[in-house]
């Protein structure tokens, strides 16, 4: 038998490719392509980030760090969750510093799903929750949000999901790619049900810093009885304009905090030393750099919004994230088609809804992170794409 | 600030569409707040933001520290404005500490900046002493970074 196909293992054969890599590569092809596709901020990391960074180089700090992560840097983050969260975290054990949120999903999923748990996550979501569950030899189960319901969790579908083996809801609101948020009063119901199914919960809270029209982020571990069973993931790169630097964080009971600790001690070490140190400065002083790249988002929000109700794409006010998700229905085009024609076409590139699974379709994720000058020339082409077709 | 103003600030040609929606309010109530505004003294006015090195190679721009006697009534005022009055005269700032007055002069060359702190500037009464520091070269202006700088790479679509 020729080739190594047949050999690669089958829990990774069965996942598919992210439909987003798929999509990346045609419009790599592509010359002067303007991309609403980009999932990070535009803004490069605040000067004072990085220049702590490089001062940090200077001092010669280029080593391995504790796999927990620095202890200032842990120290920090347990002042800025218990600040900005409401939760109160010891340095000591309960915090995390992982390579990036992604690592963090990686790193929960493995530490408490043993083969066969299902985990339920609401959809559309981020691409990458249904392969690491099912990587960590979980069972996938996805609970549909829906337009009409601003995408915000409906308790009834998470009921109808919900078995004997379930055993973790995950959550990422503010959402990628909806920017649905939830209320306080939607927050306690979703507590009371894991309560009530004595579920474990993994949220992912890294838009939680880009909010809009002042309203302000409700940490689900800021509920009564919520914090011990939950993990909270969260991190540097969508706020602090610090992708690039891959600094995350978990924060969640001692016992987890240290099974995630071995799977990371194990395949990663630690995260890396320079991003640690910029990320200390990010949480130490960055606030004023948050308020205004959220300010200028805001602005930005407002203007997408805007044409896309001009061109009459239904479309939700986003409350959080850099990204609208509107309905592209009434073209009759499927999520895929409306995104390759308008590439091919206009030469703008959105994401297909289904990227981030099956209840995206009739939907397309275009980011707001991208710079005013941009945006306009880019929705001016939406339009023109839309009234060819009306 | 404003956040019309902040717009502004970095873009001023944004049309009144553009601002409309940006801010979510109607086109006349944006018109109207930039009224307001430029008649409220609150917007100076609105210009280009160029690069002198590029247009006037030869250019010079200077920083005069001024120090002046302060006049019974009005202190630095009078004699403050009387400078600023020049058209060379980009701008006049009352400064603390070993001087008075900060004024920043362009000039076509040299000569020029030197003609007009010799027969201008320390001729008018009340003027002590004058020092003139030359600009050598500029790394940021008005908020800009020189040379304007292409933003770095990003991958066209990420998760």
């Amino acid at each position: 038998m020729t080739g190594t196909n047949h050999k690669i293992a089958t829990t990774v054969a069965a996942i598919p490719r992210s439909g987003i890599r798929d999509f990346f590569e045609i419009v790599q092809s592509m010359g002067d392509v303007i991309s609403l596709g980009i999932g990070e901020p535009d803004f490069v990391t605040p000067w004072h980030i990085r220049e702590a960074a490089i001062y940090s180089l200077e001092q010669g700090k280029t080593s391995y760090t504790s796999n927990l992560g620095t202890p200032r840097l842990r120290k920090e983050i347990a002042n800025y969750i218990g600040k900005n969260f409401g939760a109160t975290y010891s340095p000591e054990n309960e915090i995390l510093v992982t390579v990036g949120v992604s690592e963090g999903i990686d790193l929960a999923l493995r530490a408490l799903i043993n083969p066969g748990d299902e985990v339920l996550y609401h959809e559309p979501c981020y691409v990458s929750y249904a392969p690491t569950i099912a990587l960590a030899r979980g069972c996938a189960v996805a609970v549909p949000t829906k337009f009409e319901e601003k995408f915000r969790i409906n308790i009834a579908e998470l009921e109808k999901k919900v078995t004997p083996r379930t055993k973790v809801l995950m959550l990422n609101f503010p959402t990628n790619p909806t920017g649905a948020v939830l209320s306080q009063q939607e927050l306690v119901e979703i507590a009371e049900f894991c309560q009530r199914h004595d579920l474990l919960v993994i949220s992912d809270e890294i838009y939680s810093e880009l909010m809009f029209d002042g309203a302000k982020h409700h940490s689900l571990v800021a509920l009564p009885g919520m914090k011990e069973r939950t993990i909270l993931l969260h991190g540097v790169s969508k706020a602090f304009a610090m992708t690039g630097w891959r600094i995350g964080f978990a924060c969640g009971p001692a016992e987890i905090i240290e099974a995630m600790m071995k799977v990371h001690q194990y395949s990663i070490m630690c995260a890396p030393v320079m991003g640690q140190e910029a990320a200390v400065e990010a949480l130490q002083n960055g606030a004023p750099s948050v308020i205004k790249m959220r300010e200028e988002y805001q602005r930005r929000r407002n203007f997408v919004v805007a044409a896309c109700r001009e061109y009459g794409l239904e479309c939700l006010n986003p409350q959080g994230t850099f990204y609208i998700f509107p309905s592209i229905a009434k073209t009759g085009l499927s999520s895929k088609e409306f995104a390759l024609q308008l590439l091919r076409e206009k030469k703008v590139a959105v994401v297909p809804g289904t990227a981030f699974g099956a209840s995206g379709e009739g939907f397309v994720r275009c980011t707001f992170a991208t710079n005013m000058e941009k945006l306009k020339i880019a929705f001016e082409r939406i339009g023109d794409f839309l009234k060819e077709r009306q | 600030m404003d956040p019309l103003l902040t717009i502004l600030q970095k873009e001023a040609r944004t049309s009144l569409p553009d601002l409309a929606r940006q801010l979510s309010l109607s086109e006349e109530e944006v018109a109207e707040k930039m009224h307001h505004f430029e008649n409220s003294g609150a917007i100076l006015g609105y210009h280009a933001v160029l690069d002198r090195d590029l247009l006037e190679p030869n250019a010079v721009r200077a920083a005069i520290e001024v120090k002046i006697t302060p006049e019974r009534n009005g202190g630095f005022d009078r004699l403050a404005n009387r400078i600023a009055q020049f058209e060379e005269v980009q701008s006049v700032y009352l400064m603390s500490g070993g001087y008075d007055l900060l004024v920043v002069i362009n000039g076509r060359s040299l000569r020029d900046v030197a003609a007009f702190v010799a027969n201008k500037l320390s001729n008018l009464e009340g003027i002590q002493a004058c020092e003139t520091r030359f600009r050598l070269k500029t790394y940021k202006e008005e908020g800009l970074i020189y040379p304007l700088k292409e933003p770095p790479e990003q991958l066209s679509v990420t998760p």
